[in-house]
């Protein structure tokens, strides 16, 4: 099964309809609105219910006051870091003060959604309204404050510096430097959050379904927030349509208040996120200015790289400094930088909040090294290939220690990769050294095209751990549980192929369960593109335990030896003597001596079924009933995966209109379980690093709203937008897992923006230094630029008129 | 997302649904696919809906030997399958694909479309171009008739009464020896265009004639007009647009 295109189980299920989404549960629940805020930034002065309370189904309002215990403090701040020295978080409902428009202020239940919209329409809130502090240059000027008691809006500033880089640079041969931008984009779910509670009175108990990427995680803020027994509280996720790592961030508010409205009203309660709701009171990701500065020798090497950013965090800090940490490490990709200095600085807006969003900061990291490269091979006329192929890690440097500290709080080591050979690889897929001559052929019809490239590098499979559980029921179907969470990946198809292979099962016996904590109590979560790496080595050592135990059991009633024994499409027989053998139902039923037989199974394995040795127990010491495995996975670091993407486009010379011709990608996530679902996840990267480089921003105005917020303004490119996509992979095996893989999950979407901004560079003859970029904006620039050349272009007689 | 509440009436025939709009000065519900999302995000809150999927034979598309009309039922994605009238005026299916994605076509109507006039729209342009007319029913002043000229009077906002109920549009055929043609900008396959252009060149033996119709740029951009513009030229002779703009037209100029 493993490295095989096995096709996705889930799929006849889901695309039949038969998916169970948050709002196909609970339609005896009652339902939830938010009265949320209009303005970015406002004191609250007054909030009048009188005229919502005759709304007939109207069943409760809360606001912060009515808040009791934990839940009235603000949301815990998930990553805690030592220099996010003014770290905050919002109340679960504010509490005097807004932040950004959708910050949740009121919380309406009502007999069913059209009702709670009803009521929120008329409870009447008076602002006195602050300054809006929107975009990261107000931010910066500090003239207005986010929060009144952070100076400057400044929530962190860190810095990491490996050799001196400022001495590097200077002494350097040649020198650059760049102002880069990145603007906002999301990561839009088509399904949106959702919570649905149940309180069991009797069982003083919780049920709580959510969508969210971490269902043991929120288990445990519930119980803690609401002050109840942790084992008194099971979180369920259902189908979930799509996270793209806005779902990773817990608890929403939402995801606090439902549940606590449950047990105060002893009612089933429902809140399901509307796509205005998922814009202005999400999160977004992103927003990045850079300040480059790079040595650089007569061959195009770096000696010394020093970068400063300022990263929009929005007007809260829940989920720490990740984004802007691995922007400050990842940057690197497959270079060696010579001396490394970054400093970053993580800023307050009045807008709606930063967390991760698929590639994590790595699409800016990615752009700002690819626009160095690229500015490097302009300024010595030197190929934008051999530019990078000089920089490169070779493969014999791995592992290859960069001296900085990661994401996860340790250090910064690629465990394997061969970036020469991915190159290579690429440049044959896209025909690199061909183009000149399409180029040439194409400017003889009046055709305008460029070819671009990026390279990356991705930390995937952080830590700290995942886990699996496997019990072989007596019909010999193969139960399998990990707690992390699914959003659509296939991960019950990549899983059971993992197990099929490690138990010697047919696929069709496995059944996996994901991000219910009644299944499976520990674990971390689905982001980072782990879950392959951590739950798919995880249920492998635990099918590996399992195997043992089944062959322990089934070497003692074929009385053979273990070391004689395999396992085949479930029959567990001694190799090379057909005829002997055991299915591995049988060894559960034998595995769980009991008393009672309720069927004919059962019936083998009670007390007076066959011959015992009346010496021993009937569950052998050291040994527990049932063919049952649990196991766990945890790796000294991440393993970074690699890719490198090259395209061409063509602008139109009088609309300004950006095409994509071709798009190529080769891709190394170490050993590859299912090249299908990898391809994908590569697909679906990829239209969103489309997306983000010609379609998506987020179009606030001074005020702070959010001018674009739906789906008919907010630019997502429908199928139609996405190129045809070619691909070819590496494998180089991660030394770091039992199965050598490495995450795909995220990848596609990294280099997008740094690879259509240097294809378009390519054609247009002047340096693309934002993105995303649209038409207009390309039309803007070429009014700047009235006599552009071709920067990589060696051949003068093909600039651009 | 979730409308206001407005009571809902279903008429089966056209006079029961005009007798029904001037009484609960609702709005007409055809396809939806403009009313609905308007009412979701609570931007339109109408009293009632008089919801005219129940009245029979609004659907048909009947092509005779001067035009194609269309009921108030008929669906763009009808409109744009139907064999008898692409081979009668092929620049309506031409059009008619540009209108957002198939599954709105399946459910949105064009007459609906005509009534909701967005100057954006693709279908308000080619009934202009066309000189076509809408069928209008009230139970007050009876059935009329509304050119195109006079129908679009601004953004958002035709000729019609609030009592008055939309029934059919017409489109007359384009004169024999003639030629149409749709362009269209958008940022993604199937948004409104920033531009349009339906073109109409109709030659004969010694001479020929050319409108054309422009759909205005999106509402709410600068320089935006309020209604589509109709061109019309006549005498040009054969080859003589190359290239060139009229001095009152501001849109891209024709390619190839």
């Amino acid at each position: 099964m493993f490295g095989q295109r096995i096709r996705r189980v889930e799929d006849p299920r889901l695309l039949s309809g038969r998916g169970r989404y948050l709002d196909d549960l609970g339609h005896d629940a009652l339902a939830v609105a938010f009265v949320r805020s209009p303005h970015a930034h406002a004191r609250i002065v007054d909030i009048d219910v009188s005229a919502a309370l005759a709304v007939d189904g109207l069943v409760a309002i809360y606001t912060y006051d009515d808040l009791d215990g934990r839940t009235s403090e603000p949301l815990p701040l998930l990553i805690p870091h030592p220099t996010l020295n003014q770290g905050r978080t919002p109340y679960p409902l504010a509490d005097g003060e807004v932040n950004h428009v959708g910050e949740a202020i009121a919380m309406v239940v009502a007999s069913d959604r059209y009702v709670a919209e009803d009521v929120v329409g008329l409870i009447q809130v008076e602002y006195e309204p602050l300054p809006p502090v929107v975009g990261l240059a107000a931010s910066r000027d500090g003239d207005a404050l986010v929060h009144a008691d952070v100076p400057g809006n400044v929530a962190a500033t860190m810095v990491q510096e490996v050799g001196d880089a400022a001495a590097a640079i200077a002494a350097a041969a040649h020198r650059a430097t760049l102002s880069l931008s990145i603007e906002r984009s999301a990561s839009m779910p088509m399904e949106g959050k959702g919570v649905l509670a149940r309180w069991d009175a009797d069982d003083e108990s919780l049920l709580v379904h959510t969508s969210t990427q971490s269902s043991t995680s929120v288990r445990q803020a519930i119980a803690a927030k609401l002050s109840i027994p942790v084992d008194r509280v099971e979180v369920v996720t259902p189908d979930i349509g799509g996270g793209f790592g806005v779902k990773i961030v817990h608890p929403w508010p939402e995801e606090i208040l439902v549940p606590w409205a449950a047990r105060r009203l002893g009612q089933p309660v429902k809140w399901v996120e509307d796509r205005r709701e998922h814009f202005i009171s999400s999160a977004h990701e992103r927003g990045q200015l850079h300040e480059v500065e790079v040595g650089y020798d007569d061959d195009g090497r770096l000696c010394g790289l020093s970068v400063r950013f300022w990263h929009d965090n929005g007007a809260y800090t829940p989920y720490g400094l990740i984004v802007p940490i691995i922007t400050s490490t990842q940057l690197l990709g497959p270079y060696k930088p010579g001396a490394y200095r970054v400093e970053f600085q993580s800023m307050y807006t009045n807008t709606v909040i930063v967390t991760p969003y698929r590639g994590a900061g790595r699409p800016q990291g990615c752009f700002v090294m690819e626009r160095v490269m690229d500015a490097i091979a302009a300024d010595l006329g030197i190929d934008r290939a051999v530019v990078r192929e000089r920089n490169f890690i070779q493969p014999a440097e791995m592992p290859y220690d960069h001296g900085l500290m990661f994401q996860d709080g340790r250090p910064l080591v690629y465990d394997s990769g061969d970036f020469p050979a991915s190159l290579a690889k690429l440049k044959a897929l896209v025909g690199w050294d061909e183009f000149d001559s399409f180029r040439a052929a194409a400017r003889a019809e009046g055709r305008r095209v460029g070819i671009g490239l990026g390279c990356y590098v991705e930390g995937t499979g952080v830590g700290p751990y995942e886990g699996g559980h496997l019990r072989v029921e007596t019909d010999g179907s193969v139960v399998v549980s990990t707690g992390l969470t699914s959003q659509g990946q296939g991960h019950q198809t990549m899983l059971a192929q993992i197990v099929a292979d490690e138990l010697g099962v047919e696929m069709e016996r496995v059944r996996v369960t994901t991000g219910d904590t009644r299944r499976f109590k520990y674990a971390v979560g689905t982001f980072a593109s782990r879950t392959a790496v951590m739950s798919g080595s995880a249920v492998a050592l635990t099918a590996r335990k399992v195997r043992a135990k089944a062959l322990k059991i089934a070497a003692n009633a074929l009385e053979a030896a273990v070391d004689d024994l395999e396992i085949v499409d479930g029959q567990i027989r001694v190799k090379g003597s057909p005829g002997s053998e055991i299915d591995l139902g049988s060894v559960a039923v034998l595995s769980n001596p009991l008393r009672y037989a309720f069927d004919a199974g059962a019936a083998r394995a009670t007390q007076f079924a066959g011959p015992v040795d009346p010496t021993a127990p009937p569950v052998p010491e050291g040994e527990q009933p049932g063919l049952e495995g649990t196991d766990y996975y945890s790796p000294v670091g991440s393993t970074f995966a690699n890719g490198m993407h090259a395209v061409v486009v063509e602008t139109d010379p009088e609309t300004a209109e950006i095409n994509i011709l071709r798009y190529c990608v080769v891709h190394d996530c170490g050993t590859v379980i299912n090249p299908m679902i990898v391809e994908g996840q590569i697909h679906g990267g990829v239209a969103q690093g489309v997306a983000g480089a010609l379609y998506e921003r987020m179009e606030y105005d001074d005020a702070g709203q959010l001018l674009n917020a739906s789906y008919m303004d907010f630019l997502m490119p429908y199928a139609s937008e996405v190129p045809h996509i070619e691909i070819d992979h590496l494998e180089t095996p991660s030394p770091l897992n039992p199965l050598g893989v490495k995450g795909a999950g995220e990848a596609g979407v990294i280099p997008g923006s740094a690879a259509i901004a240097s294809a378009i560079e390519d054609a247009e003859g002047f340096p693309i230094t934002a993105m995303p970029i649209s038409p207009s904006e390309l039309f803007a620039l070429r009014a700047q630029h009235p006599r552009a050349r071709h920067p990589s272009r060696k051949d003068p007689t093909l600039s651009t008129p | 997302m979730k409308p206001a509440p407005f009571a809902y009436h279903r008429p089966s025939t056209v006079d029961e649904a005009a007798s029904m709009l001037a009484a609960t000065e609702g709005k007409i519900l055809a396809g939806g696919q403009s009313l609905i999302p308007i009412m979701s995000m609570r931007l339109a809150a109408p009293a009632a809906l008089v919801d005219l999927n129940h009245v029979t034979g609004l659907a048909d598309i009947d092509v005779s030997d001067t035009a194609v009309r269309i009921g108030a039922l008929t669906r763009h994605g009808d409109l744009e399958r139907n064999v008898a009238a692409y081979d009668a005026n092929p620049l309506l299916r031409r059009a008619v694909q540009h209108v957002a994605h198939a599954t709105i076509r399946n459910r949105g109507t064009t007459v609906g479309s005509l009534v909701h006039a967005d100057p954006a729209a693709e279908m308000p342009a080619v009934l202009r171009l066309l000189g076509g007319s809408v069928e209008v029913v009230s139970t007050a002043r009876g059935r009329r008739s509304i050119d195109a000229e006079a129908f679009f009077v601004g953004p958002l906002e035709s000729a019609l009464e609030p009592d008055e109920v939309a029934v059919s549009a017409c489109f007359p055929h384009p004169p024999a020896g003639s030629g149409s043609a749709w362009l269209e900008i958008a940022r993604r396959h199937g948004d409104y265009g920033l531009v349009g252009v339906g073109a109409l060149v109709v030659l004969d033996s010694d001479s020929s004639g050319e409108r054309g119709g422009v759909p205005d740029q999106r509402g709410g951009h600068p320089g935006a007009r309020r209604r589509h513009r109709r061109l019309q030229r006549r005498g040009v002779r054969r080859g003589g647009l190359g290239g060139r703009q009229d001095a009152r037209g501001r849109g891209h100029r024709p390619r190839g």
